[in-house]
């Protein structure tokens, strides 16, 4: 069992965490066409390589990113949104 | 064969004999003896039969790899196949019998199959297993080619699983395995060293060149198990790695899941035998296994053997049988000249008069009447092109010609091999962060560069587990690997030799003794085009067998890259995934745990009869159950109860969450379809929740208890989601709200019927006037002397009251207002009650009326929908959807009477296609007749009338009707207040 790093609680088993999905940049609502809106909420980029994704420590509830090279299944980085320098 | 006299460190207790059967045969070992050694003791030397051709086969590797020695064992009343008789300890009684027979060992009736060789040819299964025989050759080859036979009678026994956490894990407890835990420790590091013996040491407890064990490795041992900071776990071998050095360690009793900082590999290296003619009769068996048997069990497996070596561990086992006086016959060299550093070796042999043949190519073991070995038909290199026949007869044949390293687990873990030709090995060539390999299986042979490389494997991995906190990549295998390769070995010959496969013209060179596979199954799968590693073990299955290729893949690959005319790297070292060795399912298997909630309630409606069924994890009543009462009119009843009178029920299970902040209203608003900045302390409102694409996922009602107080509800499965979800939606728009999930601290139950005021006035001093509390009105007052929240719903269709409140007083207030009750003839109802007065009154069920693509414009809930506000999720992709063509439109419907009732996902057919679908179907008591909710393509909405198809093709039509069914004026929640209290007092 992998373990995940929780920026608040520390390294714990994988088991304790979910996953959901990548971090994306929502359109601005008004401005998007419908085109451009359907590709947000439908399309996914499936691509291996390093992702950024929302994951919960659920015992506690802590949401977070982790920095994830998804052709090796290797968290580089985990952080509290917002906190990941300026990817965001 | 035969019992020794006593040997220095025998593993066995002869003050304690221990009476089996074998085969029906009565016999007697000692404590410390496993099946097998019992059985060489009592010169039993046929075993097993071989998987396909039914061979005899005796006692191999003694170390778990022996997969002809395989028994059914009968004990303490259970029956138990496929134990390992080569490792399993013997105990007192048990009925041992060997696996795969036809009548016995010795007269098993499928001897013959091996006539029958040619007609079955390497890829054996795909030629043959086609068509409509299929099903006959499974059950001919099931018959003839098996294992031991699961006994259904025996009782299933729990294996608890342990959990452990250590600073350095080393798995195996040979020199290096010793060192390197002893050097960890030492350094201050928690240390597991798990072995899969039942005492420490490795080769070295039986590779002892006719000398006394090493001393420095029995001192090493002892301080090792005295070592505060060491937990030595004997008898267990580690059956895989997994992510993030977790491993699975196997006991005699439990499974141990560890979590290492770092791991030690010390797993050494598996002896592999020679190929040749007639390899796999019984006495012909690797050194090391013989070796085994002789130190651990004081049993002398052969009075008489020859020895076929390529190294000095062969020249070292020849001296361990002429020190228990076993006459060696002659050591037969594979290589023209043994290596200058093997002297002392060869000088001492030399002293004892045996006889050494260099350059000798086996040619054919022969078996004696009984199918023991009883010759060794050999050439031996003269000159260049000459060579010389010899014969020796011998009723032993010893194989020490090479290793393969026991490195799967390495490789689970991620490390790469590459293959040293200086010892003919594959060694790691990269290792993962924290992982780290000494001894045999990294290519060091010499006792004391295996102590040596060890003791650098248990430093490096102290200072990593002192570095790790937690599971951050680090970039240092290459470093690591410099490190524990830097070290100088002592120079010596290669332990393994390069091609130790000898054809015979007549075949019969065993490459696989788990699948019976000859040296000509590989060649013909080559030419049949298997020629890759991967293609040629699933082609001829070599290596697929029960030891999983230990002793075959090794050689196997030698073979292929022979065919190949490539090198053995190139070839490519196959992936041994977990389990290392097999694992009985008893270990593997969990309990059956699948956990129920159960509501604070649970006691009273058990009380009451309620009658259960599961709702996500829950339990809730579905109706209660009285005597003499069927279930459907237990339902009904409990239907005219909330209609006419009141009624009670418990819906605990509704997520119930807590929004707190100045801007908690405004997060609601962007969460729900509806306005909720707006809402005003005291009142409730419907919330819709969408996901992006405008799909309905929850609904439920929110009440705002105060300024910056919202309290509410999500659907039964969804409160764990829903919840989680609302955390990641105030973080992601930075909006400081703070949620409490209360679904387990409150019980909730909702009284419901023109008589539930009455009912409440009885327990509570809050104006319950429509006046002052209103429909959709939310009050926190007490009731039977509890706070509670009181909301005013509808769900049912009647006036009634939501009571929220802490669970721990939930039982207090449910029986007050049942006995409140009493006199208006209070009925509790259960799901099933509640789901009938929902549909009379049209409301929807997310998830049975909605599906993972219906959005709120389907299902006539525009009303619910605030498109002006700024934002609130799937808002936008609704504005789209609203400029489309509807898709589906959920109806109401009712059927002809006497009309056939279909069922729920029944489907709606429109000229021979699928029109849509029945969500809801019930039998309306207040009404008479059945009703139900229904998906259609608008057009048929329009029209009024469809078609759905029933069970058996039948179809039945169906009349649009319009919603609700019951009270579509909404009359019933503001129930007149003198009616109401005309009503009361009727009652």
């Amino acid at each position: 069992m992998k373990v995940m790093t929780c920026p608040v609680n520390g390294p714990r088993p994988v088991s304790e965490f979910a996953y959901a999905g990548e971090l994306r940049e929502m359109p601005e609502p008004g401005a998007a066409s419908d085109a451009e809106w359907a590709a947000y909420v439908f399309n996914r980029n499936g691509v291996a390589g390093i992702k950024r994704e929302w994951w919960c420590h659920t015992p506690s509830g802590v949401w977070f990113i982790a920095v994830r090279d998804t052709v090796d299944d290797v968290v580089l980085k985990t952080h509290l949104f917002g906190q990941g320098g300026d990817a965001e | 064969m035969k019992r020794l006299p006593p040997v220095e460190g025998e593993g066995i207790d002869r003050a304690a004999p221990l009476e089996f059967s074998f085969e029906g045969r009565r016999l007697t070992g000692f404590k410390g003896d496993t099946i097998c050694s019992a059985l060489a003791a009592h010169g039993v030397t046929v075993v097993g039969r071989s998987f396909k051709y039914h061979r005899p086969r005796g006692l191999f590797s003694v170390a778990n790899h022996d997969v002809n020695a395989m028994f059914q064992v009968e004990q303490r009343g259970r029956s138990i196949p496929n134990v390992r008789g080569d490792v399993a300890p013997l105990r007192a009684g048990m009925k041992v019998a060997a696996v795969n027979t036809a009548g016995g060992l010795e007269t098993d009736r499928m001897a013959g199959m091996e006539r029958l060789a040619r007609f079955l040819p390497v890829g054996f299964y795909y030629k043959a297993f086609h068509g409509r025989w299929f099903p006959k050759w499974e059950r001919l080859i099931r018959r003839a080619a098996g294992l031991g036979v699961v006994d259904k009678a025996n009782r299933a026994f729990t294996t608890p699983k342990r959990y452990a956490h250590t600073d350095v894990l080393v798995i195996g407890g040979g020199p290096s395995g010793l060192a390197a835990a002893h050097e960890a420790a030492e350094r201050g590091a928690g240390v597991i060293l798990a072995d899969e013996w039942g005492e420490l040491g490795g080769s070295a407890l039986y590779a002892r060149g006719g000398a006394s064990v090493d001393e420095s490795v029995r001192r090493l041992a002892d301080i090792v198990i005295a070592h505060r900071g060491v937990r030595v776990l004997s008898s267990t071998f580690a059956a895989g790695y997994y992510a993030d050095h977790w491993v699975s360690l196997v006991g005699p009793e439990n499974l141990t899941k560890v979590r290492a900082r770092a791991v030690v590999v010390a797993q050494g290296a598996i002896e592999q035998p020679a190929v040749f003619r007639g390899n796999d009769l019984p006495g012909v068996m690797l050194a090391s296994g013989a070796q085994r048997l002789l130190s651990r069990y004081a049993v002398a497996p052969a009075s008489r053997v020859v020895i076929i070596t390529a190294n000095a561990e062969g020249y070292a086992a020849a001296l361990d049988a002429f020190h228990h006086g076993i006459t060696v016959a002659g050591v037969l060299d594979l290589r023209e000249r043994s290596h200058p550093s093997e002297s002392g070796l060869t000088g001492a042999i030399r002293d004892r008069g045996i006889v050494v043949f260099h350059g000798v190519k086996p040619v054919e073991a022969r078996a004696d009447s009984e199918g023991h070995v009883r010759e060794l038909e050999f050439d031996v290199e003269v000159s260049k092109d000459r060579s010389a026949r010899h014969y020796l007869a011998a009723d032993g044949v010893w194989m020490s010609v090479g290793f393969a390293p026991a490195n799967a687990l390495l490789q689970q873990a991620g490390a790469k091999m590459r293959y040293e030709t200086a010892i003919e090995q594959f060694v790691p060539s990269q290792l993962p962060a924290g992982v780290f390999a000494c001894g045999r299986v990294a290519g060091a042979y010499e006792l004391s560069d295996r102590v040596a490389q060890g003791r650098e494997a248990g430093r490096l991995a102290a200072a990593h587990a002192a570095r790790s906190v937690g599971a951050m990549p680090e970039t240092e295998g290459a470093e690591t690997l410099r490190k524990l390769q830097s070290l100088v070995f002592t120079p010596r010959g290669s332990p393994s030799h390069p091609f130790p496969v000898f054809p015979h013209p007549k075949g019969q060179e065993f490459i696989d003794l788990d699948e019976d596979l000859h040296l000509s199954d590989l060649i013909n799968a080559f030419q049949e085009g298997f020629d890759s590693s991967e293609l040629l073990k699933r082609y001829s299955t070599v290596g697929m067998g029960p030891s999983q290729g230990k002793h075959s893949n090794l050689n196997a690959m030698r073979v292929l890259a022979k065919l190949r005319e490539e090198s053995v790297e190139a070839v490519g070292p196959t992936t041994a995934r977990p389990m290392f060795h097999p694992v009985s399912l008893a270990h593997l298997a969990g309990r059956g745990f699948h956990p129920h909630r159960r509501t604070s309630l649970h006691d009273e409606h058990e009380k009451l009869g309620a009658v259960w069924m599961p709702a996500g994890d829950w339990q809730r009543p579905e109706y209660y159950a009285r005597s003499g009462e069927t279930r459907m009119a237990g339902i009904e009843a409990e239907v005219r109860a909330v209609r006419t009178g009141v009624g009670l029920i418990d819906v605990g299970t509704l997520g119930k969450i807590e929004a707190h902040g100045p801007i908690a209203g405004e997060f609601l608003g962007r969460v729900y379809t509806g306005q909720f900045g707006a809402l005003k302390v005291g009142a409730t409102r419907y919330g819709l929740a969408l996901d992006e694409a405008g799909v309905i996922v929850d609904d439920g009602v929110i009440a705002r208890l105060g300024k910056e107080r919202f309290y509410f509800t999500t659907t039964t499965g969804n409160s764990g989601s829903l919840f989680r979800e609302l955390g990641r939606l105030a973080t992601m728009w930075r909006m400081p709200v703070g949620l409490v999930n209360l679904t387990g601290h409150f019980a909730a139950f909702n009284l419901a019927g023109p008589l539930s005021r009455a009912v409440l006035s009885q327990l509570t001093h809050v104006d319950l006037s429509h006046a002052a509390f209103p429909y959709l009105g939310v009050r926190e007052a007490e009731v039977a002397g509890v706070r509670c929240r009181l909301m005013r719903v509808g769900f049912v269709g009647e006036m009634g009251y939501e009571i929220h409140l802490p669970a721990v007083d939930a039982i207090h207030v449910w029986s007050a207002v049942m006995r409140a009750g009493e006199r208006f003839g209070i009925r509790a109802f259960g799901v099933e009650a509640q789901r009938v007065l929902r549909l009379e009154k049209g409301h929807v069920i997310v998830g049975q009326d909605t599906d993972g693509l219906t959005t709120p414009l389907e299902i006539g809930a525009e009303w619910a929908l605030r498109m002006n506000k700024p934002f609130f999720i799937g808002q936008r992709s609704l504005q789209a959807l609203q400029r489309l063509p509807q898709r589906q439109r959920l109806v109401g419907f009712t059927l002809p009477a006497g009309s056939v009732r279909p069922k729920e996902c029944h489907l709606v057919i429109e000229s021979g296609r699928i029109a849509g679908r029945v969500t809801s179907i019930q039998h309306s008591p207040t009404l008479g007749h059945a009703i139900g909710l229904a998906f259609v393509e608008p057009p048929i909405a329009q029209r009024g009338s469809f078609r759905i198809r029933v069970e058996r093709g039948e179809e039945v039509s169906a009349t649009v009707a319009s919603l609700p069914f019951y009270d579509a004026p909404g009359e019933r929640q503001t129930l007149d207040e003198d009616l109401a209290e005309r009503t009361e007092m009727l009652a």
